[in-house]
């Protein structure tokens, strides 16, 4: 190659072909990585939904707190409303069990008062409310991807 | 051969020699009964031939190597063989992987013991991988060319790791399931950080983690699929090649390390067989092969390769015997010791208190002080620090001498006695009066995050060990010292998490005081 060829464009048509065949080459083996990569997110999970019923609002009169088991949350009413918080403790998932002074964390000790706020032990951020709304056939519905305002309380005739 | 031979004699004569004839085909070279054909057996053999045709004497003694690289590979295997037969009956399904491991325990032929010493032979691994790292260190066996087969270690012993985790999880009882949930969520705490920054609306990094590893946002039947994908086919993978080239490489550095100037004790003669010459190429005690000239620094004429002996069968014998310890080892230790199996897992119920496996009794201690830091930046921090080594001490006076000198013996046994009172006293400090949280209830996390008995303790570490390097003058002092302080930290983390938290993570002097629930 002469070094005039080189002064005009700085990279010689060998070298810009070599660069491109090989840059393709690479590019589409890491696009090919990707996909391969990208298969283990699954399109569809086949897990029950967030979205699910807890009952009609008479049955969680102002007072009462219940713990519904299978999907991990407290529900609880007081003359503010009803509200909803998760029994997920915020630190590594496992579940918590209610306290006379909040919610209490079994495998790594942490604590929670009744709002659900931290209080000892190492879980990075408070229990979350969830929203709760009222379907067409009166029962609440609870969704547990949608994170309410601590102090949300909802009132349902 | 006789020309009036019939042919039926000579087929008759052909099967007559089916054992002989049979024995030097495969052997080739013949019976190794010369120090050529001895050779032969080594250099000829697929299997043998990743070892050098002679071995040096240092190798061979037990009080350097103290055989914890071979018990790893031999408990390996024992595992590996151990495995495909627990595989004739496990069924990894939500619905039937804790009947078939039930099955296993108590219907199966044999059932138990060989779940047992699949159980033990893996967990056997992670002390015998660990102590060969030790030995690795504390010989300076990671210098001289060897830097990056240490950082392959590194990789074999995460490795080791992961698969000791993700067996755990297969039967699907309450340790399974509660391991498998925890780990899920060591995965999103990155979350506590990104939360703690503000930034987890841009890339949610901990949750994409976590569902790309349950397949889904569960710990459900996707779940056990993968973590069984992993146990069986993607960690194993990754382990036999990163083995291959652990032992590829040690070929190519001539073997194991020794000293520089080796010195054969009167004991060392019990390992050597005497010399044979007879058969070889040269009439005399002559060695001019090329593999012997590449390394020393005068050629070696009309004496053997200095303080080598052949590695059959000095070599295989040795190695023989580390199996047959080894497999006895495992299959006694087996027969009378079981491996657990709780519960049916119950995703509504957790285990109070909910252990992780025993080797990781230390992390979940550091996991108690912050979910991010113990379960992905210290650990981080931890095996960045140990694969950098051999990059930051490049020193490469003592190879193959334990603790290298005088002053290295006292440099361990400083930071094995300061590391053990400074990480006790932590633990004492943090049990008796808590932490920023307990103190202050409105902390910030990040906080908490940044400062933690955890993060102190490998502050602690590194600044004791720079002390080190100031005041020896030494890089491979401050290495001696981090690297023992490392030690000692693992040993107690876990030792704390293992034998003194009970319920709640409480504190326990022991599992007598356990409240009942």
């Amino acid at each position: 190659m002469s070094s005039e060829a080189q002064d005009k464009s700085g990279v010689s048509r060998r070298d810009f072909l070599n660069i491109a065949a090989f840059g393709a080459a690479i590019v589409s083996a890491l696009g090919m990585l990707a996909g391969m990569f990208r298969m283990f997110k699954a399109n569809v999970h086949y897990e029950e939904s967030l979205k699910f019923k807890i009952g009609k609002p008479e049955t969680f009169p102002s007072g009462m707190s219940r713990k519904i088991d299978d999907k991990n949350l407290f529900v609880l009413s007081d003359e503010g409303g009803i509200y909803a918080i998760t029994a997920i403790c915020q630190h590594l998932g496992c579940t918590v069990f209610a306290t006379e002074w909040g919610y209490q964390c079994p495998c790594h000790g942490s604590r929670y008062d009744k709002d659900g706020n931290v209080i000892g032990g190492p879980a990075p951020r408070a229990l979350p409310w969830y929203e709760i709304t009222q379907g067409a056939d009166g029962n609440l519905i609870v969704d547990a991807s949608k994170e309410v305002a601590k102090g949300t309380k909802y009132k349902f005739s | 051969m006789n020309v009036n031979q019939s042919g039926l004699d000579k087929f008759k004569e052909n099967i007559l020699s089916l054992g002989r004839s049979f024995t030097e085909s495969y052997l080739r070279s013949g019976k190794p009964t010369s120090d050529k054909s001895r050779t032969a057996a080594i250099v000829n053999n697929f299997f043998l031939h990743v070892q050098g045709a002679k071995t040096h004497i240092n190798t061979l003694r037990p009080t350097y190597t103290l055989g914890l690289g071979l018990i790893s590979l031999f408990l390996l295997i024992i595992t590996i063989v151990s495995g495909v037969l627990l595989m004739i009956y496990y069924n990894p399904s939500i619905e039937n992987a804790y009947n078939s491991v039930k099955d296993i325990n108590y219907v199966v032929f044999a059932g138990k013991l060989m779940r047992n010493i699949h159980k033990w032979g893996g967990e056997g691994m992670i002390i015998t991988v660990l102590l060969h790292m030790a030995r690795v260190f504390y010989t300076s066996s990671y210098k001289k060319g060897r830097e990056f087969n240490w950082i392959v270690g590194i990789m074999l012993l995460i490795l080791t790791f992961g698969i000791n985790l993700s067996g755990y999880m297969l039967p699907w009882d309450q340790l399974s399931y509660w391991a498998l949930l925890i780990v899920a969520n060591i995965i999103q705490s990155p979350k506590e950080l990104t939360d703690s920054l503000g930034i987890t609306g841009l890339f949610d990094i901990g949750a994409f983690s976590k569902e790309i590893f349950l397949g889904g946002l569960n710990a459900g039947k996707e779940a056990l699929t993968r973590v069984y994908l992993l146990h069986i086919m993607l960690l194993p993978l990754f382990l036999f090649i990163f083995l291959g080239v652990h032992f590829w490489r040690i070929r190519k550095d001539g073997g194991l390390t020794k000293p520089d100037i080796y010195e054969p004790k009167p004991w060392d003669s019990n390992l050597m067989s005497v010399p044979d010459k007879k058969g070889g190429i040269f009439p005399t005690n002559k060695t001019y092969g090329l593999m012997e000239l590449a390394h020393g620094r005068t050629p070696a004429v009309d004496k053997d390769v200095e303080n080598s002996v052949l590695s059959w069968p000095n070599l295989l014998v040795a190695e023989l015997a580390v199996f047959v310890a080894t497999l006895a080892g495992v299959v006694v230790y087996a027969f009378f010791i079981d491996a657990p199996l709780k519960e049916l897992a119950n995703p509504l119920i957790p285990e109070n208190p909910a252990k992780a496996p025993w080797y990781f009794l230390g992390l979940q201690e550091l996991l108690s002080y912050s979910a991010f830091m113990g379960g992905v930046g210290l650990p981080g921090i931890a095996l960045l620090g140990l694969a950098l080594i051999p990059y930051l001490d490049r020193e490469q006076d003592y190879v193959g001498t334990w603790f290298s000198n005088r002053q290295g013996k006292l440099v361990a046994l400083q930071a094995l006695v300061v590391g053990t009172i400074v990480n006790i006293g932590l633990l004492v400090f943090t049990v008796n009066f808590g932490w920023f949280r307990s103190w202050w209830p409105k902390v910030p996390q990040l906080l908490i995050t940044l400062i933690n008995p955890g993060n102190i303790w490998v502050g602690f570490m590194i600044v004791w060990s720079l002390w080190v390097i100031k005041k020896t003058g030494s890089t491979r002092m401050g290495a001696i010292a981090l690297f023992t302080m490392f030690v000692v930290s693992y040993v107690i983390f876990t030792m704390m998490g293992t034998l003194f938290r009970g319920p709640n993570w409480d504190f326990f002097w022991s599992t007598s005081q356990w409240p009942v629930h």
